[in-house]
This record gives structure tokens, sequence and C-alpha cells, in this order.
């Protein structure tokens, strides 16, 4: 066996290793840390989804989304008003996926155009305002004509049911019983695979250099004949279908929403992800996701650390996390702003830059 | 008519908070080109403060006439708010004046969040009342529509303080140097300006000023709320870019006529959209504002400087 081949096989098994690391883990996770942590797998899942949707717009493109979130509204709401008793619908879901994230695109194209002009803090704010009508048509359409059912948002969402087998219920597959959030699991799994190799294939192609050239000079990629319009209108569409297919997903998984589940704090959380794991970076955006929606969990477990060291609970955990975690936000931008895994070519532009 | 004339009263006192929050902003884009997301959080901690104090007087001495209590509470509160603007600037911008753009605002977000979950903390998390009864009740009739002596109050400091900060801008030796930084920071340097020192100034001011306007809305709506500097920062902000962002009267401006918009657009709304769209949707018309404003004239009504970078 040559070096190539025997590379190569390690390399098989690695990927084989990670496979099945990635089959067993909901497993390992309820027997370690409790059924509770398989839902926070699900929905670590699900962010990572949307951190590397939102990675295409701002990583690759440059182009700083706040309000991301909207999309992934979209895409819930449309697999809860096609899938629930609020409107007596009860689409199947291979109807409803492509239609929310077709929607959310279409969405992406409406706030795009009208923004390409706008770089940098001044488009974050104009999507940030995006994001805020969206939530607050949805928190008001409810009269005089019901359409999101308001504040309280729509309940008894359908799961995603396949040939009359829904992941809503636990399941019996090959002798294994399997409750709903391991269903989910691999039905998410199966996503994030798509949806990596998916950006993967975008980061090296024609237009993901497109991308990176608008992002580093926009004037000089039109100089070099890239149609910057249609590039930057279809980075935002890229982005918005995958928060759209991450938004029904969501809905489904959940079987209700509101629109609280869209508020900005949400679009900021996914931003951080990509920030604090490494813009443009695939690997390092999932490593992002995976911590920022496991650290606030893991951090409600201050109130036993307190009550160990003081006796007693001082400051509610829940209130606890969030300033835990802004103080993580500044400190980590100041320390290392380039992320964990920061992308190759950020890390020379760093290297650069520096005095 | 009374709707129209009630509502443009409520609007004008609305613009005056907008348009002090809005001062902000601008003064800090003018030198930095920066956004400044934490602006918002010290609006809110200044009416939080002042809020604290105030309580706290009236429980140990409530024989004080109320205007005394009220001003205590608002002397405790500017500098209070000077110094956090002071430390924002040091924590989150300084350390990042050269990093990529997107890096001081991703810390200014963090410490948005800190300091809202630090109110949070500290003062929990309900609607906390203003004791409106500390100031006078008065109530007055022109043009059919009804002002109170807080909203006569609110337009008349509002004023003051603009005129104020024009000339502190356009006569002071510090607003020379803060003229002289934001046109060329390294020139500036050269002619022997503290560039540093002009920066911390123009955060204090901004944050003196955002005090202030802490006050005013928690005394006119008669409550505070740990998340109220949220909704208010990005509407001041809005009203900053409507006028043109960086420029003084531009701001005062884009104020003014942001909060008329939102009071006559939440008054008529009902009726322009046959009943379909409700007053609930006052929110939304600042936003409309911002994005109608930048996509069209992305220099805003008074800016002349062009916006390139933007």
């Amino acid at each position: 066996m040559n070096v190539l081949e025997a590379l190569r096989s390690k390399v098989w098994l690695s990927a084989g290793l990670l496979l099945i690391g990635l089959l067993l883990l909901p497993f390992l996770v309820e027997a370690g840390l409790g059924k509770s942590w398989v839902r926070i797998l699900d929905f670590a899942l699900l962010y990572i989804m949307l951190a590397l949707g939102l990675n295409i717009v701002v990583g690759y493109a440059g182009l700083l989304d706040l309000g991301y979130v909207a999309f992934y509204a979209v895409g819930a709401y449309c697999w809860a008003l096609l899938a629930s008793p609020h409107f007596g619908l009860n689409l199947p879901f291979w109807m409803i996926l492509p239609m929310g994230a077709a929607l959310a695109a279409l969405f992406g194209v409406l706030l795009g155009a009208p923004t390409l002009r706008l770089r940098g803090d001044y488009l974050a704010i104009v999507t940030l305002g995006f994001g805020e009508i969206i939530r607050i048509f949805m928190n008001n359409l409810n009269s005089p004509v019901n359409i999101t059912n308001g504040p309280q948002g729509i309940t008894q969402i359908e799961p995603v049911s396949l040939f009359g087998f829904s992941l809503g219920k636990t399941q019996e597959v090959f002798g294994l019983t399997l409750s709903s959030p391991h269903l989910y699991y691999y039905l998410f799994l199966v996503c994030v695979a798509l949806v990596v190799f998916v950006s993967m294939r975008l980061e090296n192609s024609r237009i993901g250099r497109a991308w990176v050239a608008i992002r580093e000079d926009e004037m000089a990629a039109a100089a070099s004949g890239i149609n910057t319009r249609n590039v930057k209108l279809l980075a935002f569409a890229m982005g918005a279908t995958f928060g759209g297919l991450s938004g029904g997903l969501f809905a489904s998984f959940q079987g209700f929403v509101s629109p609280e589940s869209f508020n900005l704090m949400e679009s900021i959380m996914i931003l951080a992800m990509i920030v604090l794991g490494g813009m443009g970076n695939i690997w390092g955006v999932i490593l992002g996701a995976i911590l920022v929606t496991m650290i606030p969990e893991a951090l409600r477990y201050t109130g036993d650390l307190q009550r160990a060291l003081f006796g007693q609970v001082y400051v509610d955990p829940a209130d606890l996390r969030m300033l835990l975690f802004g103080i993580a936000l500044v400190l980590m931008m100041i320390f290392r702003p380039a992320g964990l895994l920061p992308s190759k070519q950020r890390k020379r532009e760093l290297a650069e830059e520096a005095p | 008519m009374d709707i129209f004339a009630q509502q443009l009263v409520n609007g004008l006192v609305l613009g005056s908070v907008y348009a002090l929050v809005a001062l902000g902003y601008t003064l800090v884009y003018g030198i930095l080109e920066l956004i400044n997301f934490a602006h918002g959080e010290t609006t809110m901690m200044g009416a939080m403060i002042s809020l604290a104090v105030i309580g706290a007087l009236f429980g140990v001495a409530p024989d004080l006439p109320g205007i005394v209590i009220v001003l205590t509470g608002l002397l405790v509160a500017i500098p209070s708010c000077m110094l956090l603007g002071y430390g924002i600037e040091r924590v989150a911008y300084r350390p990042l004046r050269h990093a990529p753009r997107l890096a001081p605002l991703i810390t200014a977000i963090g410490l948005s969040i800190v300091l809202q979950n630090v109110a949070m903390l500290i003062w929990g998390k309900q609607y906390i009342a203003f004791p409106t009864t500390l100031l006078p009740q008065g109530r007055h009739e022109i043009f059919g529509a009804t002002i109170t002596d807080v909203q006569i109050m609110i337009l008349v400091l509002t004023v003051t303080l603009m005129a104020g900060l024009v000339t502190m801008v356009n006569r002071s030796r510090l607003g020379r140097a803060m003229r002289a930084t934001a046109q060329a920071p390294a020139v500036a340097q050269l002619m022997g300006v503290n560039i540093n020192a002009v920066i911390s100034a123009t955060f204090v001011i901004g944050a003196g000023l955002a005090a202030i306007a802490g006050v005013m809305v928690s005394a006119n709506y008669g409550q505070a709320h740990y998340h109220m500097g949220f909704l208010l920062g990005l509407k001041a902000f809005s009203a900053a870019v409507l006028g043109g962002i960086g420029n003084l009267t531009g701001a005062m401006l884009g104020g003014m006529l942001l909060g008329i918009i939102e009071a006559l657009g939440a008054g008529y709304i009902g009726d322009l959209t046959g009943g379909f769209l409700g007053s609930h949707y006052q929110d939304i018309f600042a936003f409309m504002v911002l994005i109608l404003v930048l996509t069209l004239k992305p220099s805003g009504l008074l800016g002349s400087k062009s916006v390139e970078r933007a």
C-alpha cells in the first residue's frame, strides 16, 4: 500500500468513526445528561443550519444582515399555516418545505433589492428594521382577518410525517424505541449534512469566489466583470432559503410558533455564532452554533454552583446567562476578533492589518 | 382637526426625546463613523437611575418640593450616565479602533445585552412607575389640543439643550477640536488635538443628553422598564439617519420629524387603511422611514457628506 492509499483509507476511517459517533450521540447524551439535552441537541442542529445560511450572506458576501430571523419566521409561519388546524390545512411536508424555502428566498430578494447600495452598518440597521417589521406584522395580523393569530401564535402544528411514519411520536425502528426528539435528530442531521455540502460546494464555486470578491472590494469586483447586483441578490436569496428551511423544520419540531420566537435577540444570537466561531469558515460556524446553543443551557447549572459556593441562590441562573453571554461577546471581540476557528483568508488579513 | 393638533403636540414631545438621543448617535458617528449601539441602553440607564434616586428621596423626605426631588434624580443620572458613556468607549470601542468594522458592532451589541441584564438584575423585570404627582399637573388648551406642564417642560428643556450644544460645538475650544477630529483625525492630532480626549468627551456629552432624554421619556409616559432603551435607541438612530447622520441640525430635525410622523401615523393609520391596520402598528413607521431614507437618499435630509462608506 502506498502513502496516498494509506492516507485515503485513514480519511475514510475517520469519516466513518465520525458518522458512527454522530449516530450514537443522542443516546450518549440522553444517558449522560438526561432527556432534555436531546432536544437541546436538536436545536443545536437547527441553529447550525441557520448559522450556515447567514454565513453565506455575512461570511462570504460580507453583507451584514441583522434581520436574518425574518426568513426563519417566514419558513416557520409557512409551515404553521399550511399544516395546522388554524386554517384546517394539512399539506404534506415535501410540499410545504420547498414552498417555505422559496417564499423565504422571495423575501430575501425583496429585502436585498432596495438595499443593494448600502454597506456595513447601514445595511445592518435596515435589515434589523426589516426583521422588526416582519415581527410586528406577525404580532398584529390577527384582526380584522385572523391570519397569524397574533401574539398567541399557532398551536398544534403537524409534525413531519412520511408515508404515515410520523416523527412526532415515539416509534419502533429495527427493534429500537426512538422518541420524537431522537427521530428529529436524525432528520436534522441529514439536513445539516445537506447544508454543509451545499456550503462547501458554494465556497469554491464561481459564485462563491464572486461573493468573496464583493466582500473584499465591490468596485474591483464590478470592474472584473461580476454582475454585483445579481450576485448580491443571490447571496440574500440563498441565505434566506436556508433560513426558511430551518424555520419550517423548527415549526414542525416545536409544534408551536409565536412572534416571540423571532425577535431581534435571535438574529443577534445567530450572528454571534458566526462571529464567535469564525466568519466564513464552515467548521468555525458549526462550532460557534454548537457553543452558543449549549453554553446558555449549561449556564443554567450556575444555580447549583451558587448553592455550593454560597449556600443559596442569589441570582436566578436564567437571568444570569444572558449577562454572561454579553460579557463573552465583548471579551471575544477584544481578544480574538477573527473567531475561534478563523478562515484562512481572514487570518491573513488580520495579520496584515496588525501594526 | 382636534386629533391632528393633539397628535402634533404628542409628536413634538416624542420627537424631542428622539432628537436628544439622536444627537448622541450623530456626535459619535460624525467623529468615529461608528454606530454606538449601546446608546439606547445609556438612555434606559438614565431613566432607571433617576427613578431610583427619585423613589429613594421621596421615601426619605416626602415634604421636599416635587420639582427638587425630580431635579436631584436628574442631576444624579447625568453624571452616572456620563461615566457610563466614558466606560463604554474605553471598554468596547477604543481597543477596537483599528479592527475590522464588524468587531465594534458586536462588542456594542454585547454591551447592550450586558447593560440590559444588569438593569434587570438591579431593578427587576416589572415596569417602574414614575411618581408623576411630583411634577406640576397643569393642562393647557391650544388650538384644540391639550398640552401638559410636563410636556411644556420637555419642549423647553430640549430647545435649551440643543441651543447649548450647537453653541458649544461651534464656539468653544472643545467644539472646534471635535470638528477638527471629525474632518481629519490625523491632521487634528498633528495640530495638537488630543484625539482620545475628544472622543471620550463626545461619548460623555452624548451620554449626558441620553440621560436627560431617559428622564423625559419616563416622566412623559409615567414609567420605565429595563427593556425600554432598545426600541428608543433604534428609533433615535432612524431619526439621526433621516436628518443626515453626522449632522447636528439634521439629528434635531430628524428627531422632531420622526416624532411627528409616528404620532400622526398612529393617529391616522386606521382611517387610511380602512381599519385594516390599527395604531398598534405605530412602531413600524420609524423603520419604514429608515428604509425609505436609506434607499432613496442615504445622506439624509441635511447630510451633504458623501456616504460612500455606508
